[in-house]
């Protein structure tokens, strides 16, 4: 296993790629590396695929990997499978599961280039740490122009995690009634470290910003704790939380459709309840 | 300005899937323009009532696919082109993108548009795939566009915030949730767009072979997940219910 490692001032990090045991990590470090910008890192990944051949490269199914991936990919004919979940191998033979319509279901696919290409779904495969002695080499090709320029990078404002890799994630529907509901949203998220989410129906009222948003035209989550407050579980909504680990649904309506998957339901008005919630997690948490 | 705009006909978002012999049934199932497309063409037709010019709306698909089109030609849409050929209906994202690039290739265009992926396969590779075989700059999954003396700046969303870019004309651009807000077709746009020129192309009439548009992936064999089993409803007064959840998501799912 070799890792390309590519940006400006990164030689540091090899070290710390070290403890995840590969066999050798080569280093492109530019200054014209510094920003992210398609073409340039495209030339990089791709001429390193061709000096070393190898049978499979992962990239992390993020926002680079999945604008890097298929750009590259068409560049040397090979053929790629994005958001894998997990990874079959068969002698020499992979097979990759990739969820499709947001996770209504599981499709298995084969590759059949001689270079196979996948991505992988962040928060899904267990980071292991293994032997670090790998050694570290220099990757130095002739780096592409970038026709496209980054003017400005723009923090989301505050300190929450990022929804697809959240460990908690505490989401708000249309039963909030309206925008202000998401300040109790925020307050739960914030006691348990969690991120927040939104239904598309409290997105469509203009209620949450789209990235907040949460199903198959939004993100598709699998942290270990969803929490749905006022959140119906209409099917396209569903689909994009259906794999987190345990689900907790707050809603008044007995009869809500998130109930026939949560694994443990209140049925109840969510300003009495969430609020309870957040003062028993204060206590418990001292 | 001229534009093309990519698109793909999906299922509805409501649909429920059923799998059927190891594949994903059509059957009964509504169909509709990938949602992130129809903001693509939003944006296209935008420009266009801005600056002049042609709007043709590009597909890869069958017989149905067409409604797709004439739906986008009733949003404003000038004219509309169908790949259609028995050769792509197995193939893959590689294949739909090397036969989108060689109409596009015999075209003129300042702009193309995809959505930033399809509610279908999720897969995000035919925009960046499409914009590689065309040689064309790329800026995938924006949220907010100018354009103005040949030059785009566009917002893109990332992980944990947005960036701007700035790219010459002509590039490949895809669309996110957040870019326009999309317009229904009108009445009169609905009649007008029954006598607008939709044209279905062969791989023979791109001067493409079965070959050159083969799948490299294959889909195996379909699944629905594990179904969710319901599971318990807490009943009683707000503060009992509350730290018997609080106990349980501690003690028995262990996730706090």
């Amino acid at each position: 296993m070799k890792v390309l490692l590519a940006g400006d001032n990164v030689s540091g990090l090899a070290e710390e790629l070290k403890k995840f045991g590969p066999d050798e990590i080569a280093v492109a470090n530019s200054d014209q590396l510094a920003d992210y910008t398609t073409e340039s890192y495209a030339g990089v990944l791709a001429d390193y695929i061709k000096q070393e051949n190898p049978s499979l490269v992962l990239l992390g199914h993020s926002a680079i990997g999945k604008d890097l991936a298929p750009r590259v990919a068409a560049r040397l004919g090979a053929g790629l499978v994005s958001d894998c979940i997990k990874i079959n191998v068969d002698g020499g033979d992979f097979s990759f599961v990739h969820p499709i319509y947001a996770g209504k279901a599981i499709a298995t696919y084969k590759v059949n280039s001689a270079v196979k290409m996948a991505t992988l779904r962040p928060n899904v495969f267990p980071i292991e740490e293994a032997e670090g002695a790998a050694s570290v080499v220099d990757f130095a090709p002739e780096i592409a122009a970038s026709r496209t320029k980054v003017k400005e990078v723009i923090q989301q404002a505050g300190d929450r995690p990022e929804l697809t890799e959240a460990d908690i994630i505490c989401s708000g529907g249309r039963g909030l009634g309206g925008p202000d509901g998401f300040g109790l949203i925020e307050e739960l998220a914030d006691t348990l470290g969690a991120a927040v989410g939104s239904s598309r129906a409290a997105v469509d009222a203009g209620w949450r910003d789209h990235q907040a948003q949460v199903g198959q035209t939004g993100k598709v989550v699998s942290p270990n704790l969803y929490i749905a407050c006022g959140i119906s579980g209409a099917i396209q909504h569903l689909a994009g939380m259906g794999s987190s680990k345990c689900i907790v649904g707050i809603n008044k309506d007995p009869e809500a459709n998130i109930f026939n998957v949560a694994d443990y339901g209140i049925e109840g008005d969510l300003y009495k309840v969430v609020p309870a919630l957040i003062e028993k997690l204060k206590e418990v948490n001292g | 300005m001229n534009i093309v705009a990519c698109i793909k006909q999906t299922f509805d978002t409501e649909a429920k899937i059923v799998i059927d012999n190891g594949q994903v049934s059509d059957q009964g199932v509504n169909l509709i323009v990938n949602p992130y497309d129809e903001f693509a063409v939003e944006e296209a037709i935008r420009l266009k009532e801005k600056n002049g010019g042609e709007v043709v709306v590009v597909s890869v698909g069958g017989d149905k696919t067409q409604e797709a089109l004439r739906y986008c030609l009733a949003m404003g849409a000038d004219r509309a082109v169908l790949i259609q050929d028995p050769a792509l209906d197995n193939t893959d994202n590689i294949g739909c993108a090397t036969a989108l690039a060689k109409l596009l290739a015999g075209m003129e265009y300042d702009l193309v548009f995809c959505g930033k992926e399809a509610v279908d396969d999720g897969a995000a590779q035919v925009p960046s795939m499409l914009a590689e075989k065309l040689d064309l700059p790329q800026v995938n999954v924006i949220t907010e566009l100018e354009v103005a003396d040949n030059q785009a700046t566009a917002t893109r969303e990332i992980d944990g915030g947005s960036e701007v870019i700035e790219v010459q004309l002509p590039v490949m651009l895809s669309a996110q949730k957040g870019l326009n807000e999309v317009r229904y077709p009108s009445l009169p746009g609905i009649m007008k767009a029954k006598r607008k020129e939709l044209k279905v192309v062969s791989l023979a009439d791109l001067e493409l072979s079965a070959d050159d548009v083969a799948a490299k992936t294959e889909l195996v064999a379909a699944e629905l997940p594990p179904a969710r089993k319901a599971g318990q409803v807490l009943t009683g007064e707000v503060e009992e219910v509350v730290a018997q959840l609080v106990k349980l998501l501690q003690d028995e799912a262990k996730v706090i």
